[in-house]
């Protein structure tokens, strides 16, 4: 049977879809707070990063920006083809690149905390 | 061959303005390009943050900017839409059958909604907000 990367990418959108419907309009709500001047406690410098510095804040962090990348990226890409653009091996290619770079960053950045 | 099939017209960058409900699916789709570009903000925040007390203060400062005032109320609205949207065909794609009956599709649809007012509020409240 031939080999597919359909499951995988399909995977992070269907984990990313969830997640990004779940959580990110709550992430919004509060960086529109930080955004008009009402800086949640949470986001002030030295709670977030004691948060970025702990296992766990890295873990959610980590799977928040992955699979938001990963899925909206995917999802982007049916995107492109609906509005026209039939070169489709371009855009993933693109698309999945600045996921994969993004997810590097994200780990990179982590890990310096 | 005289065969000659029909070939239907497909406008292949209009096609969506023809009926509602493609609409209402591109309106889905499109709320990608809002979500991903805040994906990509939320990134560049863990790297200011990363960089420094300084640094952060001027991702926050360019937060406070009105246009990232005015993108955030747009992608919220999308944001919400793809939310609502994506726990409504939660039914279709997470089935769940106890024995030989599937639950109702209100169940499930509403047990997302449910869990998803539940965790907003927890991470409200988390954040020091509520």
């Amino acid at each position: 049977m031939a080999k597919s990367n359909k499951p995988i990418i399909w995977g992070t959108f269907a984990a990313g879809g969830t997640l990004t419907a779940f959580v990110t309009p709550v992430l919004m709500v509060l960086t529109l707070l930080a955004a008009t001047g009402h800086l949640p406690d949470m986001l002030a410098y030295d709670k977030l990063h004691a948060f970025a510095a702990g296992w766990f804040g890295k873990l959610v962090i980590f799977v928040i920006i992955f699979l938001s990348l990963w899925s909206q990226a995917h999802r982007l890409r049916c995107t492109f083809y609906d509005f026209g653009a039939r070169a489709d091996t371009l855009v993933a290619t693109t698309v999945y690149a600045l996921a994969g770079v993004g997810s590097i960053v994200t780990l990179v950045v982590l890990a310096r905390f | 061959m005289s065969r000659r099939p029909y070939v239907r017209v497909v406008p292949r960058t209009t096609w969506f303005f023809r009926h509602p409900r493609y609409m209402r699916y591109m309106a889905r789709e499109v709320t990608c390009i809002f979500i991903g570009i805040y994906s990509v903000m939320l990134l560049v925040g863990l790297v200011r943050l990363s960089q420094g007390s300084a640094q952060y203060e001027g991702f926050l400062a360019a937060l406070r900017q009105p246009g990232s005032v005015l993108f955030h109320l747009l992608a919220l609205a999308f944001s919400l839409y793809n939310t609502f949207t994506w726990f409504n065909v939660a039914p279709k794609a997470l089935p769940v059958q106890v024995g030989d009956e599937h639950w109702p599709d209100s169940v499930v649809a509403g047990g997302h909604y449910v869990v998803w007012v539940g965790l907003s509020l927890f991470i409200l409240f988390w954040a020091g907000v509520l």
